[in-house]
Formats: structure tokens, sequence, C-alpha cells
């Protein structure tokens, strides 16, 4: 493998795995506050991408896309967090999982009713369509650039919310002891619908962000949700910066792992068995990924004692 | 409880005879929601299409969705072959669902003509005497694609489909008739939204042409994707990635592949010309292939139907071999294992006015039948 070939590989991988950290950060920071299993997390992600296709084909901006998309996102996080979850922070697991999936097929039925069968489809700004010329002569997609520059400002951005503000300290506080913040005089409420605001928001940007490259149709949530639970659990449930490294490792795992394997059991098979099997183990290499960190660190590589 | 079981045998009872005994009773289950929907409502449009020109008032149409789900589709065939009586079955698009609904469905002796899948096992060893494909055996369309290959001159080619069945037997299509290298055999999840990893294999693959199967939305984001990375190496595909109905989704990143297809919108046939306009009048969109397949396989019907009633299934069965019908292919002839023997073009996607659509621009094969033909013992 050409060095070339390596780098714009590991581009692929870290561009895989900050979209992933979008996706995660919600999920973690909702589970590690709240307490609370999200399936739902999915239909917030591609309900970013409708209002960012829908948002797109009425203004024609990309950027204006992004921003419908972040609010929509988080203006139905609020909504579904006031009615619906708000309910469900004292039942167990088992009925949280029943009822935010009963939310995944509400929202896919509803998103086909108002949006049709069809795959949507969202242009790539001018600004950001064709490649670009790296260091070292390294053709590379402008758009994909632009992703790992959006996600990694994203997550500098969470680190200083959860580290340096106010809002911080109350979510760490929340994770750590909800009764005492309650005593202490913060609104429990607020701040519950705020951080689920603040994770639907963030599913929704990744949602709108991969509009461009992939199509945009009802369903397209559920496979990255799995992924993300995977990064949450390898990072350790409820640590952003977990939620980060977990991310990353998915990404670079999985998009290397898709690439190397085939070759590698090219080396010692004929070709075509090597591609059906190398292709095959590469699909299950982050998951054997996740099994081999659980073995030594069992609540993730970030996750606390809990 | 029992009153109302009652009421609803009672019902069912009196549908079962208001339908006159020589009226024919056609089963169609297709895909008309979720993923893939948009083939399914256009074989069941083209089919619809073709039984209103024909005035007929003497068929009964049962239209029903299957989901894309193997189970749904065996439970709608069995309550339409058992309870609705029917005479002949169509609709299906996915080979997985064919597998499952066909053999049974004509070993109960309905007769089954095939709008889309052409799974090799039912053109081979498994086909069966009741069982028509009108559209193509699954082979067909890689197998053109690799002889396109050939004649454009290209040498060293980058191949790509779905970890599953019919991405292997896609890939092995292309071989069977590629005379080139292979620079790398590639195979990608099924349902994989993200080709960053593949296309950057493809452009330090050497390779001088990329030939994909991806149907559905796998082919609208790897095309998009391709297009964006700037890599200029030529596609080639199957007409199902660049087919009507998901043209506009892939957008302006399709213009000028080559994809193959036995059909096209610009075929100049007069039942073509007739068939794109009335169908254009009708539902106010192009045709798509698919379409195309679902009017050719009412007309194969209605022409058999001019013959003979399905419960005389001799003269049915050779009133349907005989395949006396304008299709909108132009000539169309069925081989020894009821599957089609065909040309198939070589398309390329074009921007006519301020809509994407494919033109001809070459047959890749003529008169071309499938490998398993051999195979099958009626």
């Amino acid at each position: 493998m050409s060095a070339a070939l390596l780098v714009e590989q590991l581009l692929n991988g870290l561009q895989f795995g900050v979209m992933l950290f979008l996706m995660a950060a919600g999920l973690t920071l909702i589970f590690g506050v709240m307490g609370l299993i999200n399936l739902a997390h999915g239909s917030l992600y591609m309900i970013g991408a409708f209002a960012a296709a829908a948002a797109a084909g009425w203004t024609g901006s990309f950027f204006l896309a992004l921003v419908a998309a972040l609010m929509a996102a988080a203006i139905v996080g609020a909504l579904v967090e006031m009615l619906v979850i708000r309910r469900l922070y004292d039942r167990d697991h088992l009925d949280q999982v029943l009822a935010t999936f009963a939310l995944i097929l509400i929202f896919s039925e509803g998103t086909r009713f108002l949006f049709g069968s069809l795959p949507l489809y969202i242009d790539t700004p001018d600004l950001l369509s064709g490649p670009t010329m790296l260091p070292g002569g390294i053709e590379y997609s402008k758009y994909r650039l632009f992703i790992i520059a959006v996600g990694l400002a994203v997550g500098a951005g969470l680190f200083w919310l959860i580290a340096r503000t106010r809002i911080g300290i109350q979510i760490r506080a929340g994770e750590a002891d909800r009764e005492m913040i309650a005593a202490l005089g913060v609104d429990i409420r607020k701040l519950y619908t705020m951080v689920f605001a603040l994770g639907a928001a963030l599913a929704g940007l990744a949602g709108a962000m991969i509009g461009p490259i992939q199509s945009v149709e009802v369903g397209m949530g559920e496979p990255v949700l799995i992924l993300a639970f995977v990064v949450i659990v390898i990072g350790g449930i409820g640590s952003i910066k977990g939620a980060f490294i977990g991310a990353l490792l998915v990404g670079l795992t999985d998009t290397l792992g898709r690439i190397m394997l085939p070759q590698l059991f090219g080396m010692f098979m004929d070709a075509s068995s090597a591609t059906t099997v190398g292709a095959s183990l590469a699909s299950m290499s982050i998951y054997i990924l996740m099994a081999g960190i659980l073995l030594f660190k069992p609540s993730g590589l970030f996750g606390g004692q809990s | 409880m029992k009153l109302k079981t009652l009421a609803l045998a009672g019902l069912m009872a009196s549908t079962s005879t208001m339908a006159l005994a020589d009226d024919v009773s056609i089963g169609m289950i297709t895909t008309l929601s979720g993923g893939g929907a948009g083939l399914g409502i256009d074989v069941r449009d083209g089919f619809m299409l073709a039984i209103a020109q024909s005035g007929r008032d003497d068929i009964e149409m049962i239209i029903e969705d299957d989901e894309r789900a193997p189970d749904r589709a065996v439970q709608l065939a069995d309550r339409m072959i058992q309870s609705d009586d029917v005479d002949i079955m169509t609709g299906i698009i996915w080979s997985n669902l064919a597998m499952a609904v066909i053999p049974s469905a004509t070993a109960q002796g309905v007769f089954y003509l095939s709008p889309n899948a052409g799974p090799s096992p039912l053109a081979g060893a498994g086909c069966h005497e009741n069982y028509f494909n009108v559209a193509w055996q699954n082979d067909n369309l890689h197998e053109a694609a690799g002889a396109y290959a050939n004649t454009a001159g290209y040498g060293n080619s980058f191949i790509l489909a779905p970890n599953y069945p019919a991405g292997r037997d896609a890939l092995t299509g292309y071989q069977r008739m590629f005379e080139g290298d292979v620079a790398e055999e590639v195979y990608t999840q099924l349902g994989q939204t993200d080709y960053a990893a593949e296309i950057s294999q493809i452009r330090n693959s050497g390779a001088d042409s990329v030939y994909f199967f991806l149907p559905g939305g796998m082919g609208i984001a790897f095309v998009r994707q391709y297009a964006e990375s700037g890599v200029d190496i030529p596609l080639i595909g199957p007409a199902f990635s660049f087919d009507q109905g998901i043209l506009g989704a892939v957008g302006q990143a399709a213009l000028g592949v080559h994809n193959t297809s036995q059909w096209s919108h610009d075929l100049d046939n007069p039942t073509n010309v007739a068939f794109v306009e009335s169908f254009q009048a009708e539902y106010g969109r192009l045709p798509s292939l698919y379409a195309s397949q679902g009017f050719d396989t009412a007309n194969l019907i209605i022409s058999a139907m001019e013959v003979a009633h399905p419960d005389d299934a001799d003269a049915f069965r050779a009133a349907l071999e005989a395949a006396n019908f304008d299709s909108t292919r132009g000539d169309f002839e069925f081989g020894p294992n009821h599957h089609p023997i065909q040309d198939i073009y070589v398309r390329e996607v074009v921007m006519v006015g301020d809509v994407l659509t494919n033109v001809i621009v070459g047959t890749a094969l003529e008169d071309h039948g499938d490998v398993y033909a051999e195979q099958c013992q009626m």
C-alpha cells in the first residue's frame, strides 16, 4: 500500500470517526446525565437530514440548510423530551427502550408521510465541491475535509462547554448526583430538556452534513445509531472524551479493516475467497474491537466505576 | 366474535362467487412501501397502463404490498392462491422474495410471470413450465457490461459489488464476458452508505475502468461520492443505478456514465414511442425500465388471453411461449427456459433540457439468452 493511499484512508477513517462522534456525543450525554437509553437518536439524525434537504430545496443555500437542521433537530428533541422522555426517567431501561423504539416508528412513518418513500438529495455547496490537493500530492474531497473540520470544532466546543462553563458544571453535577443538584436550586427539568436538545442538535447536524454525500431517506439513522452505541460502549458511557476517542477508533478500524483485511487474507488464500472472507471479517472488525476493549476495561476506556 | 367470523365468511363467499367464471384473476405482489418502493410502483403503473389500454373488463386485479419482506410475500401469495383463487401471479421485484414465492406458486398450478427478478436457480435446474421471466435473467445486464467494456477498449477493471448472492453473481457475470484483467475485486457490505475507502482504493488501483453493481440507495451514494472525489476513471454500471427513478437523486454526478439495459425510453419502435408518451401523459413522469417491464408483462398476458383462458393451461402456456405481443423492446422471444432472448443496449446518461436521462449509444449483446438454459429440463 502506497503512502498516499494510507494517508487518504486515514483521512477517510477520521472523517467517519468525527461523524460518529457527533452522534455518540449526544447519546452519551443523554445516557450519562439522565440515565436514559434513547433509541430514537437515529430519528433525530434523520430529521436533521430531511430538514436540511427541505431547507436546501427552498433556499438553495447549504449553510442555511445546516442551520435549519440544527434548529429542527433541537426543537423536535426538546418537544420529545417534554412530551415523552420526561415520563421515562424513573422507569427501567426496558420501558425506555420500548418507548423510544415506538418513537422511531412514529418518526419514520411520519417522515414518509411528509416526504414520500423516494430518497432526497442535497447538493454539495460549490465552495466545497470537488477535490483539493493536499501537501504531498494527495487529492482529497474538500467536502470530507469540511466534515472533519466541523467535527473537530464541535468536539472542541463541547469540551469547553463541559469543562469551562456554568452549564457544564451543572451537567457534570447532574451526572454525579441528580438529587443533590436539584436540592441546590438548579432547575433539573430545564437542564434535562436542554441536554436532550443539545444532543438532538448534534445528531441533526451529523445527518445534515452526511446528506450531500449519501442519500436522505427514511431509516437512514438506524445503522449509524448502532455504531454510535458501539462507540459509547467502547469510550465509556457518559464520557465525552470517551465518545471522541471511541469514535475515532471505530472510524479508523472500520475504514482500515475494509481495505487491509482482504489484502491480508490474499497473502495465503486465492483471490476470490480472500475478498469474501476479508470483507466478511471487516464488517465484524469494530465488534471485535469492542469485545477486545471490554475484556480489559469492562466499563469502557473512560468509563466510571458505576 | 363468532357472529363476526360468520359474517366475514359469508362476505368472502359472496365476493368469490361474484367474479364471473371466465374472468381472469391476476395477483400482483410487489414492493410499494419502504426502501425500493419506487421499483414496485413503476412496475405496477406500467402494468396497469397496459391493462387500461387494452380496454378489457374481464381482468380482475389484486395488488398487494410485500414491504420487501420475504415472509410477508409468502403470506400474500398463499392467500391469493388459496382464497382468492388467482390464475396468474406477477410483480415481485427482489430475487430473495422471488425464490420464496415462485417455486411454490408454480407447483400449485398458478402461472407466474416475473416483471423483474431473474434468479439463476429459476433459469436453470429449478425452471418450471408455468414460470416465465419477462425482464431478464439476473446475470444478463452484467454480462452485457463486460461485453461493452471489451468494445470500449478497457483492459483493466476495478469491480465492486455488495457481499450477497446477487452481488457475487453480478461480478461473475461481468467477468464471464470481460476479456481484460481485473485490477481488484471488492465486496462491500449490503446497505453500506459510505464508499470513501473503496474510492481511495480505486484511485490507487491503476485501473482504466470501474464496474459496480450497487442497487438502490447504495448506488446513489457511491456515484455521488465518486464524482465528489475527483477520481476520473470511467464508470460502467447496470441500468439499475442509472435508471429514471433514481437519476434525479444521483444528480449531475451521473452525467456521461455508460450503463447496460434491455430497454431505454428512446428505443425507436412504435410500441415504445406510444408507451413513453402515454406513460408520461398518465403519470406525469418519464417511465423507468421497471415500468417498461411491467407494461410488457401485462401485454404478454393479454396477448395470451386472446388465445386461451388460463384454465386451459396447455393452450395458455403455448400462447405465452409464442410471445405474440408488441414489446417496448422491439424484438422479443423466449428461450427454452422461458427467459428472454433479447438485445441488450449500452446507454449513456445525458441532460435533455433540465432532465437527466439515458440515450442509447450502442448494442452490447444481440439476441442474448443466458448460460443456465441448458440446465433447464421442463
